[in-house]
């Protein structure tokens, strides 16, 4: 993963595609981006509780969601490393579906 | 085998101040065996209570403690130390009754001085629908046997005067809960307090030693990896505190499970003024004076997934404000320190003491805010299911597949991941 300017040590930054890089009290965190949603009409609920409750919680890499709240107010999808907080690329969350 | 030390008594006192001998290790700090009835991961206060009462309480003493670091070097070395029992579910209200209980006889049945000091802790209403809301918690409180005195402002004013009850004050204060018996614990004296007392009863307390996997025989845990060797052991607990995922994904098991930052304070020190605990009614936010002086206080989590062990500068902005917001007459002092501790937390802030879908292993996590008052009876519960491969009757509400069967146990809607409310 990309290690961003910022690392342990400073404020974690995020890079938002639409205002730049920005503060993370900008920002409204939104969890795990890496699940997928179980079609509508799921009724084994084993799969929903894998969606709602279960994680994998990693030491490293993580996609996580954040939403511009003071800012353009998108939901982005971030690379951040959970060991060290260095953050990589952010992309809007709806070019690949809605969160 | 290096000598066991003795007894603490005030005649073993003076007779050390007398000839001036050094006293003796309090633990033995043992190599791991081949093989353990019970190995237990994690060297926080929880693994070494259980192993503890696991020795004492239920005759099981070919135990090991297994620690990657040295033991009090995780939470139970990093909180703000409060105890109590003022909890409104049933099923937490006799868990955390239970454990002030257990505290209270804890520095005899250990033989060391874990330092409880109940001087009381009041829960701040801002406002009379608040306050109903503590009413209602004092009663269920009693109604369970369990100490609870409902304060108005002015029994407030009497025992707090230094809030901010002017006319501008943000947060007017309407009245409070006062639980005389909650308090704080010296933290450190709980690590080597149950440390030496399981010690002594044969339990072996193996430091720098990390777990990095399991021994499986089909759906059997039977034993662990470690960086110095694998290790048999007949039963297995998993109670290491922020590192539950990690640590129960080396068994292929998921868990509704996130790690998060959760930051504490300390200013400098100043004579004595802040005489009970307080806990803020407006924010998560609650302070107490340490013996030395500083005022240690602490607030929400950072807000994200973490394991930097290093809290984020917001945190301590809004922390400060919470702190000034309540008691004005503080805003000059000086940050000593602030560290950050990694926690689990849970989607309804309470934790998992039980069976998991493995064999012979148990799981005791997912704690959030409030491992450290529970210590006593964690260990204590977790030993019971450990001894009879069934979870502790105190425990019961507890269990690790709570959520699939619509059981979420949610005491306030504040331990859990703030950000998914
Ligand atoms: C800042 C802060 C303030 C808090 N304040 C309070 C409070 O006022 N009141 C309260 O009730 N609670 C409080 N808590 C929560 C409480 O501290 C914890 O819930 C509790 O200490 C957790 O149990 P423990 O003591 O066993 O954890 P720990 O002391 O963290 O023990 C877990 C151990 O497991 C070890 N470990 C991890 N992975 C491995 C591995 N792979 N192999 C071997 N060992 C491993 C770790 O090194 C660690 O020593 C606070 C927490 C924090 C961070
Ligand atoms: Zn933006």
């Amino acid at each position: 993963m990309a290690t961003g300017p910022t690392g342990n040590d400073g404020m974690l930054r995020i890079p938002c595609p639409h205002c730049g890089e920005r503060d993370y009290t900008e920002f409204r965190y939104g969890g795990d981006a890496s699940k997928i949603r179980p079609p509508h009409g799921t009724a084994d609920a084993r799969a929903w509780q894998e969606y709602v409750f279960l994680f994998d919680n990693p030491k490293g890499a993580h996609l996580e969601y954040w939403q511009h709240v003071l800012g353009c107010r998108q939901w982005l999808v971030l690379e951040r490393d959970t060991a060290t907080n260095a953050v990589g690329k952010a992309h809007l969350a709806r070019s690949q579906g809605s969160p | 085998m290096i000598a066991m030390s003795s007894r603490y008594s005030a005649l073993a006192l003076a007779r050390h101040a007398l000839t001036g001998k050094p006293w003796a290790r309090a633990w033995r700090s043992a190599d791991p065996k081949p093989a353990y009835d019970v190995v237990i991961i994690g060297g926080g206060g929880h693994g070494l209570a259980a192993a503890y009462y696991l020795a004492a309480n239920h005759g099981i003493q070919r135990v090991a403690v297994i620690e990657r670091a040295y033991i009090g070097s995780g939470n139970v070395g990093r909180n703000t130390t409060l105890v109590r029992s003022n909890y409104l579910l049933d099923g937490n209200t006799q868990f955390f009754e239970h454990s002030l209980k257990l505290w209270e006889g804890l520095s005899h049945e250990l033989n060391f001085n874990v330092m409880l000091s109940q001087r009381g802790q009041i829960v701040l209403a801002h406002g009379p629908s608040q306050l109903e809301v503590l009413a209602r918690k004092g009663n269920i409180m009693r109604l369970n046997g369990i100490d609870a005195e409902l304060l108005d402002r002015a029994d407030v004013m009497r025992l707090l005067p230094y809030l901010d009850y002017s006319q501008a004050s943000r947060f007017p204060i309407h009245g409070g809960l006062l639980q005389r018996r909650a308090g704080t614990v010296r933290h450190d004296a709980v690590a080597w307090g149950y440390a030496r007392a399981a010690d002594r009863l044969g339990v072996d307390i193996v430091e720098n030693c990390e777990v990095t996997g399991f021994v499986r025989d089909g759906d059997r845990i039977i034993g662990i990896e470690t960086n110095r060797g694998r290790i048999a052991a007949g039963r297995t607990a998993i109670s290491v505190a922020g590192h539950s995922s990690a640590v129960a994904a080396m068994a292929g098991l998921k868990v509704p499970i996130e790690s998060h930052l959760l930051q504490a304070f300390v200013t400098e020190p100043i004579k004595p003024f802040v005489d009970h605990v307080i806990s803020f009614g407006a924010e998560l936010f609650y302070i107490s004076q340490s013996d030395k002086g500083g005022l240690v206080f602490g607030g929400h989590i950072d807000g994200f997934n973490s394991y930097t062990q290093r809290g984020q500068f917001p945190k301590v902005q809004s922390v400060a404000e919470c702190a000034v917001a309540l008691i004005p007459a503080i805003s000059r002092l000086r940050l000593l320190r602030h560290w950050a501790g990694i926690q689990d937390m849970t989607p309804d802030g309470s934790p998992f003491i039980g069976r998991t879908p493995l064999r012979n292993l148990y799981l005791n996590g997912g704690w959030c805010y409030q491992g450290f008052k529970a210590t006593p009876a964690a260990g204590c519960c977790l030993a019971f299911t450990i001894a009879h491969d069934a979870e502790h009757p105190l425990a019961r509400h507890l269990s690790l597949d709570r959520f699939e069967r619509g059981n979420g146990h949610d005491e306030y809607g504040n331990g859990n991941w703030t950000y998914r409310q």
